[in-house]
């Protein structure tokens, strides 16, 4: 339990999927003008991650790995597959968008109008395939597979909230011409991210 | 086949002109994370422009063929195989390497310059001029690496491809590295600096309120 907490933590804050990895850049600077757009677009990346990194954990342990296709026939023990992660787990993430899509639309017209536009794009975010990725690199079980997700996920929808607010004041500033726009936000980012690193003393 | 301007426009805009990640704003993520090391840098530059390049010849192949509603799996599957191919290339020729990208090789598959240019320019354009238009991006994407990677290892090492140029206080030299160039905000600073100087040179890039 404690081991999973902290790897909640981790996830969240000192192994920030936006600040520390730079992952969802692309969407982390066009979507953060405004608070409730970045938060829309948080709460639809933290959903789609949580779904689909146990889902892609569960296809690399019972289809991918080595033996795991033991059970058809003993012929096929020792297949390894794990070079078909990537594809598989992309197709994984742009089905499952695609369903989310679906069941959003049916049952919250509400948060489909709100989440409409970013939902399609989710499919490729770098956070996503990215969270997937770290899965399994390190190994993670399915329990850790939840809670990395979930973790990574609200890290996210964190970072662009915090970033949107920062813009939103911003909005009044006069940089110098050239850095208007673009550079500052790189800027702002940089120094939100030099403030995440304070995260990196807690132990748990 | 003739090598005429809209070619040469194709191979040479990207370089500068139009640059993807100061111009157009794609493919950030891994431009911040992977830049820690020169030779990371380069990797990783290899990696994009071969997959661009391929991925925009084939998806420009097949651009009369493809419905206009499945185009983007079509594209997702192109794009994922070409970066299986290049990640087992890595993985057995420089492993080393290929554990410390960890999972940024397989990003490339979300990156959006190879995303971008294969439905931005693949699909309308025929292959020879997809194929210089993938070299060019890449080599753009190379150059930002570059130059980044380039200053974070300088300052924050005092190397160079792993060659001393700044002798640190550690190994008996004069130089006191930077740490902060090893950590991740650096990157954002340093591509704040190059699109800021850009911008400069180039004042009708500049944002207007």
């Amino acid at each position: 339990m404690e081991a999973l907490l902290s790897l909640f933590v981790k996830a969240l804050f000192l192994e920030n999927m936006a600040l520390a990895f730079f992952l969802g850049m692309c969407s982390f600077l066009a979507c953060s003008k405004k608070v409730d757009t970045a938060l829309g677009l948080g709460v639809a990346v933290a959903f789609v991650q949580v779904l689909t990194v146990p889902l892609n954990n569960l296809i690399l342990v019972y289809l991918l790995k080595e033996g795991a296709l033991g059970w058809i026939s003993p012929a096929l023990a020792k297949v390894d597959l794990t070079f078909l992660a990537f594809i598989l787990f992309i197709g994984t993430i742009a089905a499952a968008v695609q369903v989310v899509e679906m069941a959003v639309e049916k049952f919250a017209p509400g948060l489909y109008a709100t989440l409409g536009v970013f939902l399609p794009l989710i499919a490729v975010n770098c956070v996503i395939l990215g969270g997937s990725l770290f899965m399994q690199e390190r190994d993670y079980g399915f329990g850790e597979s939840v809670v990395f997700g979930l973790g990574s996920g609200l890290g996210f929808a964190l970072a662009i909230v915090a970033m949107a607010a920062v813009r939103e004041k911003l909005a009044y500033g006069h940089p110098p011409a050239g850095l208007k726009g673009l550079g500052i936000t790189f800027v702002t980012a940089g120094l939100i991210s030099m403030a995440f690193m304070v995260f990196s003393g807690i132990q748990l | 086949m003739s090598f005429g301007k809209r070619e040469r426009e194709a191979l040479l805009g990207p370089v500068l002109a139009n640059n993807p990640i100061g111009v157009q704003v794609l493919g950030i993520c891994s431009a911040l994370a992977v830049t820690t090391r020169v030779d990371k840098a380069l990797v990783m530059t290899a990696g994009v422009l071969l997959v661009t390049l391929l991925a925009n010849v084939a998806v420009s192949l097949v651009r009369n063929h493809t419905p206009g509603s499945i185009r983007i799996i079509v594209q997702l599957a192109i794009i994922a195989s070409l970066v299986i191919v290049f990640d087992q290339v890595l993985k057995a020729t420089l492993y080393e390497l290929s554990l410390e990208l960890s999972v940024f090789v397989g990003l490339i598959i979300t990156n959006c310059i190879v995303m971008g240019r294969a439905e931005g320019y693949a699909m309308q354009n025929p292959p020879l001029a997809s194929a210089l238009d993938g070299i060019g991006n890449g080599l753009g994407y190379g150059l930002v690496l570059f130059a980044t990677a380039f200053l974070r290892e300088l300052l924050g090492a005092g190397k160079v491809l792993g060659f001393t140029i700044l002798p640190v206080v550690k190994d008996g030299g004069w130089y006191v590295p930077n740490g902060l160039m090893l950590l991740a905000p650096s990157g954002l600073f340093i591509i704040a600096g190059l699109i800021w100087l850009l911008r400069t040179l180039k004042p009708e890039l500049q944002e207007k309120d």
